[in-house]
């Protein structure tokens, strides 16, 4: 059964279970013109700006040195962002899915708040906690520790702004998924680590995927949050999307483009390892069998 | 089975994990080794940080490599100057919140008294260097379709009927409050300084307005790439760069009869360059504005020089125009209060039914 | 202590923990952070703050055009979600990774090319502004630029469950003499509701705060275009703290009140249906 769900392409169903050929061309197509309005176009702009000057000019717009630094910003950041919430999310996940407890649905809630909280706040939280006029600015101040206008206040509202990520996309299928199976690995004395990696992980690990594919994205993406608290220092605390903004508002709108098209690039290159991830472990699961 | 299952998914998390350390470790050791420089700037470099506000992007890149040939030229040492740039309110705010700028440079006297009020610059910044502390100066002045199809000459024309203004949102745009002050100084010398009837103008002006954009860039942006409106409200050095980025043939530029003489200041940020050992090389930066050499890349760069000798050979560049000053609007302080404060004349303008 | 119901699972005290703080710590301190600032308002400043006409208008159009964003994507994110998992058509790999675009793509670039997309110039805005339908500058421009950001919210959360959903509880239900519109609303649909919920709740969340997207392509006129997190921008542009503060919090209980109410639905539904849905082990 697990297997099944592993398969990556639609297994062919019998005619019982699928909708006449007339209802699944609609559906298709429908599906397909939205997803083109809303996704295709957008991104037919972006790359048709980004090579508006050609290969080259696009080369040289990313070879820039504000630029490069720019792009390990941004992978630094998402590196330590996603590490951070998935450990959370894990655990999150299984408090919440496994178990009934009091102050559950508010710890739910509380999980979500970062999506409703707009980006402009999540960066105006940190600074004022750890901005100069703050609640911990003197003191930080004095020891001379710098959090915002500097890479941690980047990454700490990263944090807060993907911090739902992976939590979000585990407990849906943790709980479909239902407890019994853990049970019976419990029951049959393994531990709960044991249970836990052989039981659960192999079970939720396309939500697992999910979550971080997605978490990785937004967090290479988020610009209001880190706007806030990056101080805007060239080559220093400016990351993609911020570098983006520069160069739109210095006329540089190719350039810009470029610029744009590499965090679309590089969501891309996460969902091909994603893909090819998925198909080894199709191919390695049709063998075992 | 089970077991196997387990190692595969374990697997193809850590690949994924891994892709994100391949990817960021070596970034993350190379951003290390920079900030190691950095500290390591005692010897015989110094770092500048320039806190400034969004048009001066390509003035700054200007002036900063000929300061720091100059700077190296005369004392020996090597001096960088890293460049911040934004809305002239965040800046400040940005300032006051903690980022250690060396200098400001900003849109707004205003922006800088805020952060003087904070404690970070003494009060009497302004009267530390000459002319206000302001080595440029800039005005307001419209932009046009090329042949200005609306024949728009002057500010009244903005308030007719069927023409359609862009001018970005003066609560969150330095530029824009200029913008409003010209409109509303126009006004009350037409009606002989009636505000009752300066309030009606300036609302029929911005019942014009179609977008407000929240930055002067933006309603560049907005006017020139997306082909909205029929005249643009923006500062002189913005509608010229504009000219220059986006080819003189689609669009002009006309000075109306009256403007307002904006000032853009700067000023050495006290703590910061007391902390950082930097206050001399940041209050010689700022006097380096002042030089005929600066001077002339000022007005290379559109804005309006204050020396005598540069001013009169960029005198075909800039047209002369009667300006008003915002001491005509009681200072800063006053026209913040009166205009553009919460319940102010602006947001009157704006009232919700 | 911790008033849970019995389990022979074990870990649940240092998940729960760990959870409990590091919500505290990267949440809700920031969080108390905010509410301290607006807390430092007196009651009737705090009021006028938030209840003066131009901020309830604000939050008026960033609710409403949150529903429509968020409700189109309930709709057009379930169908796409159900169209990648069953079918297959030729682009079906091309267009699943392309469902978590929005995500990447920095919201300002979003707003800009939306912007570029439906202008009077613009490909999408030559075709419909002769039709009478403005979309840049307008309400409808800020529900189309909530629903490009919200989009990968349903298709996520609804497609995994999909994918694990069993086909041959699908079969019964079709040997035993259901039609497939049965199946569909019988079977299927409640095993993906709390999944659905999900993700509408999410995409609804993301797009009242949304702030990058939305001020390329509102216009930002007080009153009618201005959404409430560009309220919240103007009172910091005027080193207004406390009143910006004020704000944010008047949209965090709003948010806070809404998710929970979601939540509740969610944990409702999958009360009510999930003994049904529940895998058998293998």
């Amino acid at each position: 059964m697990i297997e099944q769900a592993l398969r990556a392409e639609p297994a062919r169903r019998s005619e019982a279970t699928d909708e006449r050929p007339v209802v699944r061309g609609a559906l298709i197509v429908v599906a397909l013109l939205f997803v083109a309005v809303f996704l295709v176009l957008p991104l037919l702009v972006v790359f048709g700006q980004a090579f508006a000057k050609g290969v080259v000019f696009y080369a040289r717009a990313i070879e820039e040195p504000d630029s490069l630094a720019a792009i390990r910003l941004t992978l630094v950041t998402a590196f330590a962002a996603v590490s951070l919430n998935l450990v959370f999310g894990v655990l999150a996940a299984w408090t919440i899915a496994k178990f009934r407890f009091f102050g559950r649905s508010v710890l739910v809630t509380v999980i979500d708040l970062p999506f409703a909280i707009s980006p402009v706040v999540s960066g105006l939280v940190f600074v004022l906690l750890f901005g100069a006029q703050g609640w911990l600015g003197g003191w930080l101040s004095a020891h001379d520790i710098r959090i915002v206008f500097a890479p941690p206040g980047i990454v700490l509202a990263t944090v807060f702004v993907t911090f739902p990520f992976v939590a979000r996309e585990l407990i849906p299928v943790m709980q479909a998924l239902g407890n019994e199976e853990e049970e019976a690995a419990i029951v049959l004395g393994a531990s709960g680590l044991q249970t836990f990696f052989r039981v659960t992980l192999p079970n939720v690990k396309w939500g697992l995927m999910y979550g971080i594919v997605i978490c990785n994205a937004r967090a290479m993406g988020e610009f209001g949050a880190v706007s806030v608290v990056s101080g805007h220092v060239r080559g220093l605390t400016d990351t993609i999307p911020l570098q983006v903004e520069i160069l739109y508002n210095g006329y540089s709108f190719t350039a810009a483009f470029a610029m744009a098209s590499l965090l679309a690039f590089l969501a891309i290159a996460t969902l091909v390892v994603k893909s090819l991830v998925e198909w080894r472990l199709s191919r390695e699961s049709k063998d075992g069998n | 089975m089970a077991a196997q299952r387990n190692i595969r998914s374990l697997a193809s998390i850590v690949a994924l994990l891994a892709t994100f350390v391949l990817a960021g470790v070596p970034a993350y050791a190379s951003g290390n080794s920079e900030t190691q420089a950095s500290a390591a700037g005692s010897t015989g470099t110094v770092k500048l940080l320039n806190v400034s506000y969004d048009p001066t992007r390509e003035l700054y890149e200007d002036i900063n490599a000929a300061f720091e040939k100059y700077w190296k030229d005369k004392t020996g040492q090597t001096v960088e100057i890293e460049q911040s740039h934004g809305g002239s309110g965040a800046q400040a705010r940005a300032v006051i919140d903690g980022l250690e700028a060396d200098v400001v440079t900003l849109a707004l006297a205003y922006d800088i008294d805020a952060i003087a009020a904070h404690g970070l610059i003494s009060p009497d910044w302004q009267s530390r260097l000459p002319d206000n502390s302001t080595p440029y100066t800039s005005t307001i002045v419209f932009l046009v379709r090329a042949g200005n199809p609306k024949g728009i000459k002057d500010w009244d024309d903005l308030a007719k009927p069927g023409v359609s203004v862009i001018t970005p949102n003066p609560k969150t745009s330095g530029g824009a409050r200029w913008n409003y002050l010209a409109a509303w100084g126009y006004a009350l010398k037409h009606d002989g300084g009636d505000q009752a009837q300066a309030e009606a103008f300036v609302r029929a002006v911005y019942k014009n307005v179609p977008v407000l954009d929240s930055g002067a860039r933006g309603s560049t942006t907005t006017f020139v790439q997306r082909g909205i409106g029929d005249v643009l409200v923006a500062w002189e050095n913005e509608a010229f760069l504009a000219l220059k980025e986006q080819g003189a043939g689609s669009f002009q530029i006309v000075v109306p009869s009256v403007s307002i003489l904006a000032e853009p200041p700067v000023a050495v940020v006290d703590k910061n360059v007391d902390k950082h050992g930097t206050r001399a090389v940041a209050e010689a930066y700022l006097r380096f504005l002042y030089t005929p050499e600066a001077q002339t890349i000022e007005a290379r760069n559109f804005y309006r020089p204050r020396l005598q000798s540069v001013a009169s050979a960029f005198s075909s560049q800039f047209p002369k125009v009667e300006l008003l000053t915002i001491d005509q609007f009681g200072g800063w302080a006053a026209a913040q209060k009166t205009h553009f404060a919460d319940g102010g004349i602006f947001d009157q303008i704006y009232q919700v039914q | 202590m911790l008033l849970k119901e019995r389990s022979i699972l074990p870990g649940f005290v240092p998940a729960w923990s760990y959870t409990v703080l590091y919500v505290s710590l990267v949440l809700l301190i920031p969080i108390a952070a905010l509410v301290l600032k607006a807390a430092t308002l007196s009651w009737p400043h705090f009021w006028a703050v938030v209840g003066s006409p131009r901020v309830v208008a604000s939050y008026r159009l960033s609710l409403l055009a949150s529903l429509a964003g968020a409700g189109a994507n309930a709709v057009f994110g379930l169908l796409i979600a159900w169209v990648l998992t069953r079918y297959r058509f030729p682009g079906r790999r091309i267009v699943d990774a392309l469902i978590d675009l929005p995500f990447a793509m920095p919201t300002a670039v979003a707003g800009i090319a939306l912007t570029t997309m439906f202008s009077p110039v613009g490909l999408l805005g030559r075709a419909l502004i002769p039709l009478g339908v403005k979309v840049d500058f307008t309400p409808l421009g800020v529900g189309v630029a909530l629903t490009f950001i919200g989009l990968p919210f349903v298709v996520r959360t609804v497609q995994p469950v999909l994918l694990d959903l069993d086909a041959e509880v699908e079969e019964a239900a079709a040997s035993l003499g259901a039609s497939r519109a049965q199946t569909v609303l019988r079977v299927i649909l409640p095993s993906i509701l709390p999944s659905w919920l999900t993700g509408f709740a999410l995409a609804f969340a993301r797009a009242l705060g949304e702030y990058g997207s939305v001020v390329f392509i509102s216009g930002n006129l007080p009153g009618k275009t201005e959404i409430s997190p560009l309220i919240i921008i103007t009172k910091l542009e005027q080193f207004d703290y406390a009143g910006a503060a004020a704000v944010a919090t008047v949209m965090l209980v709003f948010s806070f009140l809404l998710l929970l109410l979601i939540n509740l639905l969610q944990w409702w539904s999958a009360r009510r249906f999930e003994p049904g849905a529940r895998r058998q082990p293998a």
